[in-house]
């Protein structure tokens, strides 16, 4: 697919070609943009102070990219609001936002009340489980949405090859992304494999997409954001940003276990609703993954035949063998 | 403004409540510089990072020099006289050690929090804290984010600059980020030093005697302690890390040693150290093992007296500002200045605990107070009530 080649060329970023955040915010006050960070959190003391103390200090107090920063619980049992409120961020629990709507527990959740709770024009979403956070998980982001009024959600990956003795090197997402979500992808949207860590929690995007799609309340709340996304704009409205390393929390496979399920409830019901469920189209043989090539993506595509073999029973060679009675031709289809 | 000490002694309270609305942008540049590794000889990502805020903040003639020190120049009103603000750059972790730091209501945490993050991360904001609280300088302040300072690095940075920069300094001040109160303005003598003890591969393991590297080692730390040391002028040797062989039951074909003298008194760390040298050579004529005494660092004793203005006044910044003062001569940055015969002086700037491990911690809350000191310092010398005229 030449178009997914074209894409990755024009709508991939590195972090590196906005470090000049004064000209973002130049622009940003130029357009009259708004721009608000909201933080879903549950249990995240060990991290989110530090998060905060960084994106405040160097994107509201020193640069005035971002114009709110919310941080959204959950209901954590720990110090988390305490410490982002010590430390100026604004701090709701997610019941307390639309509560006549209920409380349904879940990131998904947060992120849609945020919706309602904040005032930008262009939302920036991120994990607050990031240990090395830097202005870069927010700018890098933020800025292809206020120099490129045709991108509309900017979602962010992580590729830092420390050393590699030849240019090419295999790159990518994580064990659910590369497991389930490229696969699903190839079969069914092949020009969504572009995105290529479709699960990062760290994405900006525009309010006027945000309030047209929903919301799974919790782990398939990315993969449905794509799919939607996609259906309603397409590839164009689409970037993604390389963001170097992010270090985090491993989680263990009994927890991505869970988290494949959620996201193949919300990818199967979204089959349904756009009417394929019942009548699977006719698959691809193709499965789409990535390397990068120096400093550019580019897509692989591997040929992949699952054939099958019917039951031995079924094999007149078999039955001979085994001195067992021909079947009737009519029978071994 | 500021006509007398006691101006600036009046002001205090006010550095210190508009301080606190500066400790975001402090604490985002303690975290970004804390988690950058910089082991002695390896800092110039950290040195980067500081040129870099250097630059922002609108300092003058950023750069680095030839051993990798970080230097910007804020411009005086005056600038017909130049103080050095000097934190140093590296710290005891090697670069594999993970460095993310963990930031808590009252605390930060993690490796070289206190040492020296919290002192660099001071340095990069100082420029940003003399604007917002319209500080009207009239020296020429360098600002100096030095390298290669502990262990073997022997303070090679800022001795490279002190030797090379071609205006004469008036003063110099030293961040250190703990502790609190400390105030330091003598240098002890000093001499550091590594004992190592070879054995040969092909050792004749069956003659009497053939113990091995550690035994020899042990002999020749025995003797060490029977030095005599005088109680005045005070005088001590640290036995600080010992290393050697390999398994349980393999003897030892190799030890090491590293130790540091201090004393008070001129000479005396020099002399005591070829006291060692003898035992070395006597230990290692009558074991056959190859025993090596090298020397690593040396400082010599001296600062300012007790009752200097720089010494008297620091004592009453930190008496106004309720701090008990701390006060211990010092082995780090100090000396090279004191070598040069420049007054100064190592302030600390909050309260912190588990020094040089990796659960080091520094308190959030004093760090405006130690931030106040040292402005206040700072204008002392700029103004002259360090004793100069």
């Amino acid at each position: 697919m030449g178009n997914i080649n074209k894409w990755l060329k024009t709508n991939t970023f590195h972090h590196s070609s906005f470090s000049d955040v004064a000209s973002i915010v130049e622009e940003k006050q130029k357009q009259k943009l708004k721009v608000s960070l909201c933080i879903p959190t549950l249990n995240e003391e060990a991290t989110i102070g530090k998060e905060i103390i960084i994106l405040k200090s160097e994107l509201m107090n020193l640069q005035p990219l971002l114009d709110e920063i919310v941080v959204i619980d959950s209901g954590s049992e720990d110090n988390t609001t305490e410490i982002a409120a010590s430390f100026g961020a604004d701090v709701y629990l997610s019941k307390d936002i639309l509560p006549e709507l209920g409380e349904k527990k879940g990131k998904g959740e947060n992120l849609w009340k945020a919706i309602y709770q904040l005032e930008g024009d262009i939302i920036v979403y991120i994990d607050a489980d990031i240990k090395n956070i830097h202005p870069r998980f927010v700018y890098g982001l933020v800025a292809p949405l206020i120099f490129n009024p045709t991108i509309k959600y900017v979602k962010a990956f992580y590729d830092r090859p420390l050393a590699f003795s030849q240019g090419i090197r295999p790159s990518g997402g994580g064990r659910v992304t590369e497991i389930l979500i490229r696969p699903l992808f190839s079969l069914f949207f092949p020009e969504l494999t572009a995105i290529i860590q479709p699960l990062s929690g760290e994405y900006a995007v525009r309010r006027e997409v945000l309030e047209k799609i929903p919301f799974p309340i919790g782990y398939g709340v990315e993969t449905s954001h794509l799919i939607d996304v996609f259906s309603l704009y397409g590839l164009e409205a689409f970037a993604q940003t390389d963001l170097d390393k992010r270090v985090h929390r491993n989680q263990d496979t009994r927890s991505l276990g869970k988290m494949a399920f959620r996201i193949l409830q919300t990818f199967l019901f979204r089959m349904g609703r756009v009417g394929i469920i019942d009548k699977i189209p006719k698959m691809t043989n193709i499965l789409r993954q990535f390397q990068a090539h120096d400093n550019y993506f580019e897509e692989v595509l591997f040929e992949i035949n699952e054939e099958e073999r019917p039951p031995m029973l079924k094999v007149p060679q078999y039955r001979k063998k085994r001195k067992l009675p021909q079947r009737k031709k009519s029978t071994e289809k | 403004m500021y006509d007398s000490v006691k101006d600036i002694l009046k002001d205090l309270p006010r550095f210190h409540n508009e301080l606190l609305e500066l400790n975001e942008i402090l604490l985002a540049n303690l975290i970004m510089i804390g988690e950058i590794p910089a082991p002695t000889f390896e800092e110039e990502q950290r040195i980067e990072f500081l040129k870099n805020r250097f630059a922002e903040s609108g300092l003058l003639s950023t750069s680095s020099d030839e051993t990798g020190n970080a230097l910007g120049i804020l411009h005086g009103e005056k600038g017909d006289r130049n103080i050095l603000v000097v934190a140093h750059t590296d710290t005891v972790f090697p670069a594999t050690v993970d460095h993310t730091l963990s930031i808590q209501i009252d605390r930060v945490t993690g490796p070289s929090v206190g040492d020296n993050s919290l002192g660099c991360a001071v340095l990069a904001t100082l420029p940003k804290i003399i604007e917002a609280l319209k500080l009207p300088i009239y020296s020429n302040l360098i600002f100096m984010g030095s390298s290669r300072s502990l262990g073997r690095g022997n303070l090679e940075g800022l001795r490279f600059f002190l030797s090379n920069f071609k205006d004469p300094i008036v003063a110099g001040l030293c961040i250190e980020g703990v502790e609190l109160g400390r105030l330091s303005y003598t240098s002890l003598g000093m001499l550091r030093g590594e004992i190592t003890c070879q054995v040969p591969e092909a050792y004749d393991w069956t003659r009497f005697g053939a113990v091995g590297a550690i035994v020899t080692l042990n002999e020749v730390i025995n003797k060490i302690l029977e030095i005599p040391l005088p109680r005045r002028p005070r005088t001590t040797i640290v036995l600080g890390a010992i290393h050697g062989g390999t398994s349980f039951n393999t003897i030892a074909t190799h030890a090491s040693l590293r130790f540091e003298i201090r004393s008070e008194a001129e000479g005396m760390a020099k002399n005591i150290g070829v006291e060692i040298e003898d035992i070395v050579a006597s230990v290692s004529s009558h074991t056959g093992a190859e025993i090596k005494v090298e020397k690593i660092a040396e400082r010599r004793p001296g600062g300012i007296p007790f009752n200097h203005p720089l010494a008297k006044n620091a004592r009453a910044i930190l008496n106004e500002l309720n701090i008990k003062p701390r006060i211990s001569p010092s082995t780090s940055e100090l000396s090279a200045f004191i070598d040069k015969n420049i007054p100064a002086l190592t302030v600390g700037i909050t309260n912190g605990e588990h020094l040089n491990e990796q659960n080091e911690a520094v308190k959030i809350e004093p760090i405006s107070i130690g931030i106040a000191q040292l402005l206040g310092l700072l204008l002392i010398i700029d103004r002259g009530f360090n004793g100069e005229h």
